[in-house]
């Protein structure tokens, strides 16, 4: 600006605006945040006006405190294009403020940025390297894919610059272009090894940074790095010189030489390092120096070390470097520095996959980690305990873990409490302990317990049938100390309600058996199911229990019934469903009631890792019950559901009995030919469960007789499971069979055909004709087959066959044949033709060999 | 690489911001507003180190203020630290026993030795002699202009 200007400002009467100070002064000496704000406002105000005038001379003054009035949070972006001037004047303090103004308002968000890219380029061409060190400054912390692109040949061109000062920052611009750019890579490479033999520590640290960024960006670029004869050498000498040379002034820190440089370094011959054979061996010898050399009294010292360790085991180390680093790693957790510790439990974790006999040995300092009050300590060393666990000291570290799990934050109680549980399922050393660590964790972890970790504890205990006397007085007495936890209850009342006779006949082999009589069991899941803490889950469990429980003690009958019958109102549609079935079973079926509530079978643990067709596999895995088929010597044909009675974990489905008494009130009490079908039970998301009734119940009370008949044969068994997906998904085609016509008379012809499902599953495809003039009603279909097999009918498609062979009623029936025996089915016929009703019995057996073949 | 660093008071004023990832201005404001409250709300004898988000945040607390730095999962928490001293370090030559107040008064200042010593979220003078006669020769040069001015000033022409 000329003199002639200034005066001219001057002589005008325009005060100077405020000075930065002045103003920083004023806003801190306001009392009250409205009073922060007018004086803010007031001074927005004036340098909104002095913009607007276009006032060169105190700009940049004005623009350093719009400056400090967006860092205390007021909107600044009308400063933007003064930015924009204040770079493009010569002189230098307007540059320094112009510059400063544009990486605080400017970045690649706006596109205003890029109207500064043309005065950045002169900025870089300028004699002055404190121009071109503010352009590049600028330029790194702000440019955007497009600035790179536009400014990567002036940057380039810099680097090859003889001065050090500028080097080193364009260096650096280099890195930030390749974020931006990949492609621009290839530009940079060949200035970049010269650069290494630089003596300023400056350029040699950002050439080392420059060509980490390259390598890890690019895999060709590493390998030609890689292959490259000079490099590793070169870096391994820098290093060497950096620790072997005596004390530097410029670059100590606290008695180590450039830590900053011998850091990056190590970073970069990390990267080189991994995975090549010659590169890692070439390193051998100066990390082992470095890892031995380096104080550790300081941080400076454990940063190395630090960094040291992770190339070590990141490169194709040799064994004793190894062991070297792991020990380093040891020591640090013996540290005082809580940093230090944190950061060996990290590096722990990560090694510990591949080195898990070295890290072994400092199982106890990570326990000790356990009780430190520092929660990002204690969560590494959660981690790293359950990565530890091996059979041989399962039982230490459990027990470590649940005093860990008992005065956890809620956070990591839910993390600990299903570890644990997994933990035990693979490495229980026996039956007995495993429950008993189940228990305690149930206990210690309360309501945080995932719900899958009770549904494998239902399924564990199921099958350690020996312990179920032991198990269930435990629980018991874990329950009556405390209701309120969830999951506490949900398995104690299973347990009672599947073992609720060993719980009261008392005869266990404990030190303190516990004397409970059936008042006082009940009395507990009374207790629990009308806690105001019960969550709804709870609850369904606890019904189930009790009714369950009628089978099971003797005196209590009238005393389930009436804990029954108030939830037949329960407003919970599935308490009220299953009320209201047990008070109708008790009422009207009571004979049938032991059968049905009959102790379940051991579960069968589906293996993980079957991939059995994924829905398959997936949902038979959420499904740890498989309802067994009911032995029923006396009832014919009776066949129901078994419902184990707890609800699924993930589906919230129920498995109520699926007898079909509401629907038949006329049947004669007794005997009911029930051919149920299956319910889907499958699938990831929670599905309501349909049952379709399948052959309409006969309009005529069946006569007994023929339940006789067809007694000496198996009852049919429904099978609910995902059979129904099972034969979606594994469709495995075999040869086919020949349909056979099974019946034939004059008025009806069936036939079947047959579908392979499986190599022990055969759909058949019922079709029934009706060749006659007359219609065909009423038309029932009823099957029986050997005991070895498993019979599943499913619905008809009606029960009227059209004359003249005018159309079909169809159906399909499945059956399984594991044993791999001849087929063999007998029937029972019903239908209605001009109001005479008939029936016929008789057996297929001409089933076509190749069926099950 | 550093993703930004945040110096605050205890009172959890900001006092310097520098982001080398590009956000919009609401984020900004949202990240420093938590990341300051979960800071404040540490133990003294708490680790400097916490993870937020998918990065690590490093912190320190000098006086009456804390530096906090954010960065990536592969960058070395202890060197960083050091980082934060190597700043602290020379503002504390550039200033003579540097405390809050000038931070605040002097708050370009502080912009300008950061930009010595760090460019792109990567350090890039490890010689503390280095950073500091770079600053001094671009206030020198800052100056002689502002003589002119002066001169003029105190001539009475201004």
């Amino acid at each position: 600006m000329s003199v002639l200007q200034a005066l001219e400002e001057k002589l005008s009467k325009m005060p100077a605006p405020m000075r930065l100070k002045d103003l920083i002064r004023n806003i801190r000496a306001a009392r009250t945040a409205a009073d922060e704000r007018a004086v803010i406002q007031k001074e927005l105000a004036i340098i909104r006006n002095s913009f607007r005038e276009e006032d060169n001379t105190y700009r940049c003054r004005n623009v350093a405190k719009l400056l400090y009035i967006n860092m205390l949070g007021y909107p600044a972006h009308f400063g933007q294009l003064e930015c924009l001037k204040l770079i493009a004047s010569p002189r230098f303090t307007d540059k320094r403020i112009g510059y400063l103004g544009a990486t605080l308002l400017l970045d690649e968000r706006h596109d205003v940025h890029l109207l500064i890219t043309n005065s950045m380029k002169n900025d870089m061409e300028h004699n002055t390297q404190y121009i071109v060190g503010l352009s590049l400054s600028c330029f790194g912390s702000i440019c955007s894919p497009e600035m790179s692109r536009d400014l990567a040949g002036e940057v380039e061109k810099l680097l090859k610059s003889s001065n050090a000062y500028v080097k080193k920052k364009a260096a650096l611009c280099g890195v930030r272009i390749i974020r931006k750019v990949p492609e621009l890579m290839e530009m940079f490479i060949p200035a970049v090894r010269s650069l290494l033999n630089d003596k300023n520590h400056g350029v040699q640290l950002t050439a080392v940074v420059l060509i980490t960024e390259m390598c890890s960006r690019s895999p060709e670029t590493l390998l030609h790095f890689r292959k490259v004869k000079e490099i590793v050498p070169n870096l391994v000498r820098i290093l060497k010189n950096l620790i072997m040379s005596g004390y530097s002034p410029e670059h100590d820190v606290s008695g180590v030489s450039d830590p900053f440089l011998q850091v990056k370094i190590l970073r970069l011959l990390r990267l080189l390092g991994k995975s090549d054979m010659d590169c890692s061996e070439a390193m051998n010898d100066i990390l082992a120096q470095v890892a031995t050399n380096t104080e550790t009294s300081k941080n400076v010292g454990n940063a190395i070390l630090y960094e040291t360790v992770l190339c070590i085991m990141d490169i194709k180390s040799e064994s004793g470097l190894r062991v070297l680093a792991i020990n380093i790693l040891g020591r640090f957790l013996l540290n005082n520095d809580k940093n230090i510790r944190y950061v060996a439990l990290n590096t722990l974790l990560r090694v510990v996959q591949s080195d898990m006999n070295a890290v072994q040995r400092h199982r106890s300092t990570i326990v000790d980690c356990l009780k430190d009050p520092d929660v990002s300590i204690k969560r590494r060393a959660v981690e790293l305990c359950f990565a530890l666990i091996n059979g041989n000291n399962v039982r230490s570290m459990v027990k470590e873990l649940i005093f860990f799990l008992d005065k956890a934050d809620p956070e990591f109680k839910a993390y600990t409490s299903s570890n644990i549980i997994s933990t035990c399922e693979r490495h229980a050393p026996n039956k007995r302990w495993h429950i008993d660590t189940m228990m305690r964790v149930l206990t210690g972890a309360g309501n945080y317990v995932p719900e899958d970790s009770v549904a494998s504890l239902i399924q564990n205990i199921s099958e350690s049938s020996s312990l179920h006397g032991y198990i269930v007085q435990q629980l018991y007495k874990g329950l009556k100390e405390d209701i309120s936890q969830q999951p506490l209850a949900q398995v104690a009342s299973w347990c009672m309600g599947e073992y609720g006779d060993l719980l009261v006949g008392g005869a266990i082999e404990e030190e303190e058996p516990v004397q409970v009589s059936e008042d006082e069991a009940l009395d507990l899941l009374e207790s629990v199911i009308q806690s105001t803490s019960a969550s709804q889950v709870t609850k369904e469990y606890v019904l189930q229990a009790i009714l369950k429980i009628s089978a099971r003690f003797t005196h209590s009958a009238e005393r389930i019934k009436k804990m029954a019958a108030p939830y037949t109102q329960s407003l919970d549609t599935e308490l009220q469903q299953r009320s209201v079935e047990f008070t109708a079973l008790v009422t009207s079926h009571d004979n049938m009631r032991p059968g049905l509530l009959e102790r379940m079978p051991p579960m069968e643990r589906k293996d993980e890792k079957q991939v059995n067709g994924d829905m398959n596999g997936e949902s038979e895995d959420r499904k740890p019950m498989k309802p067994p088929s009911v032995q029923h010597e006396s009832k014919g044909l009776l066949e129901l559901l078994e419902t184990p009675g707890a609800p699924m974990p993930n589906a919230g489905l129920s498995l109520s009995p699926t007898h079909n008494q509401k629907t038949e009130p006329s049947s004669s009490g007794g005997e009911l030919l029930d051919l149920l079908d299956t319910l889907d039970l499958s699938g990831p998301a929670p599905a309501v469960p349909g049952f379709q009734p399948l052959a309409p119940m006969p309009s005529q009370p069946a006569p007994v007789n023929i339940m006789d008949a067809l007694g000496t044969l198996e009852p049919m068994v429904a099978q609910p499971q995902a059979d129904l997906l099972g034969g979606l998904v594994n469709n495995i085609s075999g040869p086919s069979i020949p349909s056979v016509i099974a019946v034939e008379n004059p008025t009806l012809k069936i036939e079947f055909a047959f579908e392979r499902e499986s190599p022990d599953k055969v759909a058949i495809l019922l079709r029934a004709t009706n060749p006659t003039l007359n219609p065909v009603t009423s038309f029932l279909f009823q099957a029986a087959v050997p005991k070895t097999f498993q019979l599943e009918l499913m619905t008809p498609s009606g029960d009227l066959v059209p004359p003249n062979n005018s159309g079909a009623v169809t159906q399909t029936i499945k059956v399984t044949n594991p044993s791999r025996q001849a087929m063999r089915m007998r029937y029972k016929l019903a239908y209605t033709v001009l109001g005479n009703t008939s029936q016929e019995q008789g057996e297929v057996n001409n089933f076509p060999p190749a069926m099950f073949s | 690489m550093l993703q930004f660093m945040l110096l605050f008071s205890r009172q959890g004023k900001l006092r310097l911001q520098k982001w080398y990832q590009a956000h919009t201005e609401k984020t900004k404001k949202k990240i420093t507003r938590e990341l300051i409250n979960t800071v404040l709300t540490r133990k003294p004898k708490m680790c400097n180190f916490l993870e937020w988000r998918d990065l690590k945040i490093v912190y320190k607390r000098y006086a009456s203020l804390y530096f906090c730095c954010a960065i990536e999962d592969k960058d070395n928490e202890l060197l960083t630290l050091e980082i934060i001293h190597r700043y602290v370090e020379l503002l504390d030559k550039y200033f003579g026993s540097v405390c809050e107040l000038d931070i605040i008064f002097n708050f370009e200042k502080a912009y300008f030795m950061l930009d010595e010593l760090m460019l792109g979220g990567e350090i890039q003078e490890t010689s503390k002699k280095n950073v500091l006669k770079a600053i001094q020769a671009q206030d020198l040069l800052q100056e002689e202009v502002q003589a002119t001015v002066t001169a003029l000033e105190q001539l009475g022409f201004l």
